[in-house]
């Protein structure tokens, strides 16, 4: 088992509440940061090699480098907890469980970007979560950590949390800007990028949650210490939430570099495929990232075992690789019909797209539509290059990623188990009885 | 200034300039179609993607090309960028996977829709789009609105440019309808049953790219290129009306008013509701001459004489082929010595 850094106290009794936190070796990060130079805070975070854990894995340190500080004009910190996309939900878990720990984050964060208010855009459907953070702050600014002159350094912050309407587009950073101000989610066209213009035309910086989290025992352990655990470029713990058919799903909180078949397999983790049954498929980074076939997701096109960082799963470009996203692991055993998933994570980014760009709006209930057709017995052969060939116009000519999100998978789908839409097309018979599933693609053990 | 190369063309803009405004200053048809950018409204843009192009160099400083494909109308030039537009296969490709995108969900009901004509989408689908289509489900339809004494909404026809709705948030003193929903069940409203009637608000008929609104006091009066376009003015009491319009006649009667548009289609002088629904007399107005419509366009079908073929040519012709000129004249025959048919 490796090391739990974000993790480590999840477990202790009343550890939501502040008391019990600082017990624990809380909001020492913060007492480190404000005895540093904010310059100094950014360049243990870039010494660290965090990269963003909402998905696109951009260096954290990096971005907080970008920001404009023009003078005499506010700058901001925003936190992304808008998590929504299906099969990643440990934003939720660590908000839920640690507030403190986020909070802690935000401070030492707004500190070394120069941040005077803050924000927490939440999942308006987290509630709960957003009673539980509320709950913190109030104590954080009894504590002193929150407020004016925090613990007597002269930095005052102001952290506020704010609930979205529960709209998934309000994860892109532009629309949540756009929603935070009150607005209609539409991402903005860019540039100008938030680090320039975000919120209020001031300059942005928007972090997911655990990447702010993550700011914590790089403080506390200091930035080389924390760029030692993982591989390569990939440094760190990440939490992953591992979901679908195994036997023990839940949130992980590895240290990059485990390989995924001992993930998947080894009792300490996954412990394998549920009801004994085998492995067909996985998406390794939630829903918007392309789906692997057994055999690719466990060795690379080249044989060598496949290892949870991002550099590893996204070995093979798309042809043969993925991306590690935001750590939404679903794993599918032989009972999964891969037509019928890709039809429902379609018909999910028919629904959340915006509707602003024509591409995307047009073209995820395009895709929807045939992919429904496809499932039920209906469909063409013709139609199966037909979801390709409407994928690839959406991918790459929208505002914002939303458009891939929604192109990536279904192209994938296709690209590894054609066979089995093809199954779908010549056995409409079979494929629409309840429970069926072409078994033609299976990679047995 | 930056000097930039498009589609082989160097020409020297203002720093921030777009590149849709650098091409435009080119002209011709190099430019790239624009759905939903109207230079007059801030913010517009960026979200119809018809006029995405490829950028070969970034700037002079860093000659790396972008990524991915551009929106030109609000990408600035930088010195020593270098675009593709009509040079590039992968942005005609693109551009007719656009006009694919707009139209699986547009009625294509042409034949009754008043737009036809002067129809943005209709120009871009003739220039860009194929002729068949491969979209097989049930089209997205709505229910037409009557929003207010002059103006009709037909949202089945509408590409969610936004156009309108700065125009209402820009030009008139209060919005009242907006975009409702999200994704293909976006839709442009005013949730609570409200009329679009403030003083400006007749220049959204103007501005809609498509037959998504149109004038009540126009609608199946004719078909726009049966008009006759002329320019006039009049004196507006209204401080913030140019009172420059373009009056369509048809015979003696004014069918409609509008106000002026460029050659890409913008207006850059707006005119009130009055100047555009009540004045509909010759006498209101102090009549300019005729409008300039571009040859190309299809209002300017009726206003020309047709190709005179040189009777010469026509000796030339075997005897069966001049038979058929003589059935079903595609052109008017005739010559110096009065030749004719």
């Amino acid at each position: 088992m490796g090391r739990k850094l974000l993790t480590e106290h999840v477990n202790v009794e009343g550890i939501e509440t502040f008391a019990v936190y600082r017990k624990h070796g809380g909001y020492r990060a913060v007492e480190k940061a404000l005895k540093m130079t904010p310059e100094e805070v950014v360049e243990e975070v870039k010494k660290s090699g965090l990269r963003g854990r909402g998905g696109a894995g951009f260096p954290t340190g990096m971005k907080w480098s970008f920001l404009a500080k023009p003078e005499g004009v506010p700058r901001y910190l925003v936190c992304n907890a808008d998590e929504s996309e299906p099969g990643t939900f440990k934003d939720r878990y660590l908000m839920s469980k640690l507030p403190h720990l986020l909070i802690e984050g935000m401070i030492a964060g707004s500190y070394a970007l120069g941040a005077r208010t803050s924000y927490i855009y939440i999942r308006g459907e987290l509630l709960y979560v957003l009673r539980i953070l509320e709950k913190a702050i109030a104590e954080a600014y009894a504590a002193g950590f929150l407020g004016e002159n925090i613990q007597g350094s002269g930095y005052s912050l102001d952290l506020h949390v704010h609930p979205g309407g529960g709209a998934y587009i309000c994860g892109e950073e532009t629309a949540l800007l756009e929603s935070l101000e009150g607005k209609r989610g539409n991402p903005r066209n860019k540039p100008p990028f938030p680090a320039v213009q975000g919120l209020y035309a001031r300059p942005t910086v928007v972090n997911n949650v655990e990447s702010i989290a993550a700011v914590v025992p790089i403080l506390n352990m200091g930035g080389d210490e924390y760029a030692k655990i993982g591989v390569g470029r990939s440094t760190g713990t990440k939490l992953f939430s591992a979901c679908g058919h195994l036997n023990k799903p839940g949130i992980y909180e590895l240290e990059l570099g485990v390989p995924v078949e001992e993930f998947i397999y080894s009792d300490e983790y996954c412990g394998g495929i549920w009801k004994g049954r085998e492995l067909k498929a996985v998406v390794a980074g939630g829903s918007s990232v392309p789906i692997l076939p057994k055999e690719l997701i466990l060795k690379t096109a080249a044989g060598e075992p496949r290892l949870m960082t991002y550099e590893s799963l996204s070995d093979g470009g798309f042809v043969t690789g993925t991306m590690l996203g935001s750590g939404g692991f679903i794993a599918m055993d032989e009972t999964t019909c891969i037509v019928k998933n890709t039809w429902n994570f379609s018909r999910f980014y028919h629904h959340e797209s915006c509707g602003q760009c024509s591409p995307c709006r047009e073209g995820t209930g395009w895709l929807e539509k045939v992919l429904h057709r496809l499932e039920h017995g209906h469909g063409s052969m013709h139609d199966i290059d037909l979801i390709v060939s409407v994928a690839k116009q959406i991918e790459g000519n929208t505002i914002c990623p939303l458009g891939e999100a929604a192109a990536w998978p279904v192209a994938a789908a296709v690209r590894h188990f054609r066979d089995e839409f093809e199954w779908h097309v010549t056995h409409p018979k079979e494929a629409t009885q309840p429970g069926a599933v072409y078994r033609g693609n299976l990679v047995m053990a | 200034m930056a000097k930039i190369t498009f589609d082989g063309i160097e020409v020297e803009v203002p720093d921030g300039t777009t590149i849709l405004n650098a091409a435009r200053k080119i002209g011709g048809s190099v430019v790239p179609p624009a759905m939903c950018y109207y230079t007059p409204l801030k913010g517009s843009g960026g979200k119809c993607r018809a006029c995405l192009v490829r950028v070969a160099a970034g700037s002079a400083k860093d000659p790396r090309p972008m990524p991915k494909l551009v929106a030109s109308c609000i990408t600035p030039v930088q010195d020593g960028m270098v675009v593709e537009n009509t040079t590039s296969q992968q942005v005609l490709d693109v551009r007719k996977g656009i006009v694919e995108m707009l139209l699986i969900n547009h009625p294509l009901d042409c034949p009754v829709c008043d737009q036809a004509g002067e129809c943005d989408l209709q120009n871009f689908a003739f220039e860009h789009g194929v002729s068949t289509t491969r979209y097989e489900e049930e089209r997205r339809t709505f229910e037409k609105i009557d929003i207010g004494p002059y103006i009709q909404l037909h949202m089945t026809r509408c590409i969610l440019c936004y156009r309108c709705v700065y125009t209402a948030n820009q030009v008139t003193d209060a919005r009242v309808h907006g975009v409702l929903g999200r994704g293909d069940a976006a839709e442009i409203g005013t949730y609570i049953e409200n009329a679009l009637d403030n003083d400006f608000i007749g220049n959204v008929i103007d501005v809609c790219p498509v037959g998504a609104l149109t004038d009540k006091t126009f609608r199946f009066k004719q078909r726009v290129w049966f008009t006759k376009p002329v320019n006039a003015h009049r004196e507006c009491s209204h401080e913030k009306c140019s009172g420059h319009v373009t009056l369509w006649y048809k015979g003696k009667d004014v069918l409609r008013v509008t106000a002026r548009k460029d050659e890409y289609g913008e207006v850059k002088e707006w005119i009130c509701n009055e100047c555009r629904f009540e004045k509909k007399e010759t006498a209101d107005w102090v009549i300019e001459g005729p409008a300039h419509i571009d040859r190309s366009s299809v209002i300017s079908a009726n206003h020309y004489e047709l190709p005179v073929i040189n009777p010469q040519v026509i000796a030339d012709l075997p005897e069966s082929t001049v038979r058929e000129l003589e059935q079903n004249p595609p052109l008017k025959l005739g010559g110096p010595s009065g030749t004719s048919f």
